[in-house]
């Protein structure tokens, strides 16, 4: 700690400036192990929730007396998709706009201008319709499912579940799990058609044929490549409805709207961390298993 | 009426419960019988644990130390399910009510019903519209709880607690925060209840006009441990009695805190604290 010792000649900012630089790094050390730690702690008890989840819709599926509330389904479908559809076909059909745009110049120098069909439509169905989608989920959806649920700990209302016998993870978590799975799927089905739909309007703005467009698009994307994007797209939307109904019940009486807060804050980074993640994992797996051909 | 009762077994024994927070000891060795049919008024100061012995009591936090037996069944060391099946017997009135925001105050009534038998929806719209008229709602079914002032909200929550026809009734605070006319009806409600249809009632409050208005027997408790548990009327001769003839503290103590008043051993410990070292000790 040569830094600290006195001395006259250094300034004394400059000292104060290399002083909190040392302890703001060993914070970040600090912090970055804990966070490790905690991060660890947080998918294990993340899991056991949807373990609980899974349990719940199984039994639910062949239980028949047991209820699962299709109207709450409903309900939640509803919440988490409708408000979310303008915004992604805003972002995907620009970007759908964008991108042949920018691949033209390059393979037009190879005359093979008409190719930007083919990147447009692997781009959209292979990997940023799903992922686009859940990126803004988690914005829309995740973070009004962790407000909700973190101010419901915050005004007793899941202890008052608890104590009438219901349990808040079939009552509530299971609905909004199911239901940001479910809107995350149908809306990237969206998301892809809207992206087409945009490298469309390019492709005829740039002199390209209609017809042959839309040929190079459908010979891009095979039942394998769509369905892929799907499962990944499910597997978005389980990450966002799972951490976000896990930060939002996480969420501790006393933390006031403050937790509520940080749940909603931080069910948008985790989620975009989780999606990231998750994207990267499923790259490795479909290419080992020659998906990509 | 209590004489008679106390020959059966109690419906709620808690035996030598004890439960810390962290560092700080908030139930010590608390030993309690209610019995059926009766109403129990637990008082004494805030954050002295009385919410705490009720959370305890509806199985949301189990003890360090101890048992709690409800319909004569050990509750403490229950599993989830077993303890689903209790309380669906119990209901329980929250300080805030604690209705669910999204839904309307009739779908807040109706849902214990809704989840736990599996009568057809005709019948449940007329179980609720009964509850409702019991506390004075029944106009009100279709507003969103946000609509609702706080008086008319722990109404509410007192019809759901009452949804399922419950053995014992749970009130944490029920006339706190309440002017005077909604108070007294919400004790006559709670009164009714325990007469008419025979609950079970324990009542936690600070309100001593609305605690001797109610109670059967009644509970003081201060900083964890219960000072006293006897029927109304010795703790009416105790409000009454001068503090020459009360021998020892802890009845002194009491007598203050029935009274409000603001001279008594309750503010005495107070003076006696470490609080002008703790001032000096920060300069
Ligand atoms: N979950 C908790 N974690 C930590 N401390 C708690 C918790 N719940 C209660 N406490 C502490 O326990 C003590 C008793 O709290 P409790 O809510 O039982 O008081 P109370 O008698 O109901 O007060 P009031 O009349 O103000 O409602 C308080 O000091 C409180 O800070
Ligand atoms: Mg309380």
């Amino acid at each position: 700690m040569n830094q600290s010792t006195p001395s006259t000649e250094q300034p004394d900012n400059l000292r104060g400036l290399v002083h909190s630089l040392v302890h703001g790094l060993a914070l970040l050390g600090g912090a970055t192990i804990s966070i490790g730690g905690k991060a660890l702690g947080m998918i294990g008890s993340m899991s056991l929730l949807l373990a609980e989840a899974t349990g719940v819709v199984l039994r639910g599926v062949f239980v028949p007396q047991q209820r699962l509330g299709q109207a709450h389904l409903m309900a939640q479908m509803v919440r988490v998709g409708v408000r979310a559809i303008p915004i992604i076909v805003l972002i995907q059909s620009v970007i759908g706009m964008i991108l042949p745009l920018q691949m033209f110049p390059e393979l037009d120098k190879f005359g093979q201008a008409e190719q930007i069909a083919t990147i447009n439509a692997i781009a959209a169905f292979r990997e940023l319709g799903p992922l686009m989608t859940a990126i803004i989920l988690s914005g829309f959806a995740g973070a009004s499912i962790a407000a909700e649920l973190g101010t419901m700990v915050t005004s007793e209302e899941i202890e008052a579940l608890h104590s009438m016998a219901l349990n808040p993870v079939r009552f509530l978590v299971v609905p909004r799990l199911l239901a940001t799975i479910i809107m995350t799927v149908l809306l990237t089905v969206i998301a892809d058609i809207v992206m087409v739909a945009g490298g469309w309007l390019t492709a005829i703005k740039l002199g390209i044929d209609s017809d042959i467009f839309f040929l190079l698009t459908r010979d891009a994307i095979s039942m394998t490549g769509f369905l892929t994007g799907l499962t990944k797209a499910a597997v978005f939307g389980l990450l966002v409805g799972l951490i976000a109904c896990f930060l939002g019940l996480s969420v501790k009486p006393w933390q006031g709207s403050d937790g509520v807060g940080h749940a909603t804050t931080n069910t948008v980074v985790y989620s975009i961390v989780a999606i990231v993640v998750a994207d990267a994992v499923f790259t490795v797996i479909f290419y080992s298993y020659g998906m990509f051909t | 009426m209590t004489e008679k009762t106390e020959q059966k077994p109690p419906i709620i024994e808690v035996r030598a419960l004890t439960k810390s927070f962290g560092s700080q000891q908030v139930l010590t060795g608390i030993n309690l019988d209610v019995y059926e049919g009766e109403i129990m008024v637990v008082m004494g100061g805030s954050g002295c644990g009385k919410s705490t012995l009720l959370r305890h009591l509806i199985g949301s936090i189990v003890p360090d130390k101890g048992s709690i037996k409800l319909f004569n069944r050990e509750i403490s060391t229950m599993s989830e399910p077993e303890l689903n099946d209790v309380r669906k017997r119990f209901g329980i009135l929250f300080q805030s009510g604690a209705l669910i925001n999204s839904m309307t105050v009739g779908d807040n009534v109706a849902l214990p019903i809704r989840e736990h038998t599996a009568l057809d929806e005709r019948t449940i719209e007329i179980m609720v519209k009964i509850k409702l008229e019991l506390v004075n709602l029944r106009e009100h079914a279709d507003k969103m709880p946000a609509q609702l002032s706080g008086g008319m909200k722990k109404r509410a929550g007192l019809a759901r607690a009452i949804a399922l026809d419950p053995q014992i009734l749970f009130y944490d605070e029920p006339s706190a925060g309440l002017d005077p006319v909604t108070s007294a009806e919400i004790d006559q409600l709670i009164i009714d209840l325990t007469r008419k249809l025979n609950v079970t009632s324990v009542v936690v409050t600070h309100e001593m006009d609305s605690a001797f208005t109610i109670a059967d027997r009644m509970c003081m408790l201060d900083k964890g441990i219960i000072l006293k548990v006897d029927t109304r009327r010795e703790f009416e001769l105790l409000r009454e009695s001068s503090v020459e003839k009360l021998s020892n503290q802890r009845d002194q103590l009491i007598r203050q805190f029935l009274r409000g008043d603001a001279e008594g051993p309750l503010t005495r410990c107070k003076e006696k604290s470490n609080y002008e070292e703790d001032l000096l000790e920060r300069v």
